[in-house]
């Protein structure tokens, strides 16, 4: 069983996470991070945003590089498609916060990947954001994400690979409860 | 003046051990400090079995059945060895055990105090001091029902009751209720108050789905014969997270064979996500409802699976293999229920329970107040805690599972006191 679990390899260094934790349990203080972004309106409905920084285990961290996106909507919102679409970048997040996480439960259970794909939908009403109904909300009426995951493993397992990997996502957490959100200008 | 006199007067004894507490776990570490001769007394703020006779409601009845209620050198005596104790039923078995094992109680005696004193503890009583070498803490672990801090934002006019205020459907106003939690007590709760003919929604987080009869034997049948009940917590993965897990979703009854989620929907209940908030008299419910559900659902089934792998090598007279439906999760569960313009009168809180140590002067609590200990043996020279959640084993929190754990460190602490000095390392034998 050792043997097999030392042969998987998803990539993920699933003994520092487990080190982290240990380490993070003892001092929880440096467990608290913020994350950052910045963004500067472009025009239109074009903005830019970056992140580089970041504080975590005590200090300010860097990116080892920034990272740009642009935003902005499609050109059947008579707009100029510069980037994706702001609800876009909620399922790139949910995306990548899923799957990073199924591969490193899959690496700490000794499951060996081979293929993970997703496949996200998020159905909504624009009636919402264009105020046209105000029982009509502005978010999505739900997101549907559709794995198909080739392991070596069972079915069950896989299935409790994903289950498993929702439960300690961050960005599944986000989208699913509500946060505070505080909003400030010319501070 | 009649109390400043009392207090001169207060008298002070002095023993080897004080047990704090007279349920199952002190009357049990009481019966091995006897057997060793041990000079000890069991104080005891109310009478023997307080928190069974005031920390629960009407109709519960033990989750273990008859045959497993059994205390050091004594058993269940009666003719219905698969059904389950009431409480006025329980409270008899361990006023009847006290007897048995006359255990050296002294009842009306709260301790408000205990405090290291040179190389020993001073425990301060509304009955007196005792100084005592060694101190048994079996207070119970559900002395204080947890009420989250959401509970704070619940709109006037809605009564707003923890799990110790519940006693019975009778007390509630007519109309909505919203169960906050999917344990054992917040499934009894949903079951019992929407038969009372309430409109009844139940929040549910991370829970455990067990059913009660598997293969036409009780689980507690199988969690004994497999050996699970007597997993030492030295083997369990993550001991600090399986001793905060929510109780198993039984009720002490075998009318059904499992008591769910979908026997309460089938009932009417309305089953919602975790309470993650309430905004301007509105409950925001999560929306990972159907990954708790999905998760409780795998693990009852590996646990079904660890079972059925058991009984191939082990052949037991039972029935063939089954398999429980899946948790039926709507398409869009609500996310939102309007407190104030719906009909709901009361939400209960039924979010766990913890143990009160607010009498405990001596720095043995971790930063989220839990008892710091390695099995029982607390961080303290000659300070023992016993009847917490897996505390040496699965079983620790069960009445049957007390004996072991009760044994082991009532051997421990008798060589404490033997050597009178901290011995090396701090596990039991």
């Amino acid at each position: 069983m050792t043997d097999v679990t030392a042969m998987v390899d998803n990539g993920v260094n699933v003994e520092a996470l487990l080190g982290a934790r240990e380490a993070l349990t003892e001092a929880p203080e440096a467990a608290k991070f913020v994350w950052r972004a910045s963004s500067e309106w472009k025009g239109g409905t074009h903005t830019q945003s970056s992140v580089e920084s970041f504080f975590g285990l005590g200090e300010e961290q860097k990116h080892v590089r920034q990272f740009n996106y642009d935003s902005d909507h499609p050109e059947i919102f008579a707009s100029e498609d510069k980037g994706s679409t702001p609800v876009e970048f909620i399922l790139v997040g949910l995306a990548g916060c899923l799957t990073a996480g199924i591969a490193s439960v899959a690496q700490n259970r000794g499951i060996q990947l081979h293929s993970v794909k997703a496949t996200l939908d998020a159905p909504m009403d624009i009636q919402g954001i264009l105020g046209i109904d105000s029982d009509v909300r502005n978010g999505f009426d739900a997101i549907t994400v559709n794995y198909k995951i080739e392991a070596d493993a069972s079915e069950e397992d896989i299935a409790a690979l994903v289950a498993q990997s929702q439960k300690r996502s961050a960005v599944f957490d986000i989208v699913t409860n509500p946060t505070n959100v505080n909003v400030e200008v010319n501070k | 003046m009649i109390n400043v006199i009392r207090q001169l007067i207060r008298p002070v004894g002095t023993t080897d051990v004080v047990v704090v507490g007279a349920g199952h776990a002190g009357l049990a570490a009481s019966y091995f400090l006897s057997r060793q001769s041990i000079d000890h007394v069991v104080l005891e703020r109310g009478e023997i079995a307080n928190s069974w006779r005031t920390e629960r409601w009407d109709s519960l009845k033990l989750l273990t059945p008859n045959w497993q209620s059994r205390l050091p050198g004594f058993e269940y005596a009666g003719e219905d060895p698969d059904g389950f104790m009431s409480m006025p039923e329980v409270i008899q078995f361990i006023e009847e055990y006290a007897k048995y094992a006359a255990a050296p109680v002294k009842t009306h005696t709260t301790v408000q105090s205990v405090q290291r004193h040179l190389d020993a503890y001073r425990v301060v009583s509304n009955r007196g001091v005792w100084h005592a070498k060694a101190v048994v803490i079996a207070s119970g672990a559900c002395n204080i029902a947890n009420k989250p801090r959401v509970s704070e934002a619940v709109p006037e006019g809605i009564a707003s009751l923890t799990a110790h205020d519940f006693r019975n459907a009778d007390q509630l106003e007519r109309g909505g209720v919203l169960i906050v939690g999917a344990s054992a007590t917040g499934l009894q709760f949903a079951d019992e108050i929407r038969k009372a003919g309430h409109e009844v929604t139940i929040a549910t987080g991370e829970h455990v789905r067990l059913p009660r009869t598997y293969r036409g034997r009780d689980i507690q049948f199988w969690m004994h014969s497999t050996g699970l009940l007597n997993q030492s917590y030295e083997e369990i993965d993550d001991v600090s997270r399986a001793r905060g897990l929510p109780s198993p979703q039984l009720v002490g009854s075998h009318d059904a064979p499992i008591l769910d989620l979908n026997r309460l929907s089938d009932n009417g209940v309305k089953v919602v996500g975790r309470l993650m908030g309430i905004n301007n008299g509105t409950a925001q419910f999560s929306g990972s409802l159907r990954n708790v559900c999905a998760l409780a659902d795998l693990k009852m089934r590996r646990l079904l699976e660890a079972i059925d792998d058991w009984i191939e090598h082990n052949p037991v007279l039972c029935d063939a293999p089954e398999r429980f439906e899946p948790t039926r999760v709507d398409d869009n569960p609500s996310l939102l229920l309007d407190l104030q313009n719906s009909n709901v009168r009361t939400i209960i809180w039924a979010t766990g329970f913890r143990p009160d140590y607010s009498w405990l002067d001596v720095p043995v609590l971790d930063r989220k107040g839990r008892i710091r200990h390695e099995g029982g043996v607390v961080d303290m020279p000659g300070m023992y805690v016993l009847g917490l959640p897996m505390l040496r084993r699965r079983k620790s929190s069960f009445i049957h599972g007390i004996e072991d754990d009760a044994r082991e460190l009532m051997a421990h602490l008798a060589d404490y006191l033997q050597c009178g000095a901290e011995l090396p390392g701090s596990r039991a034998a």
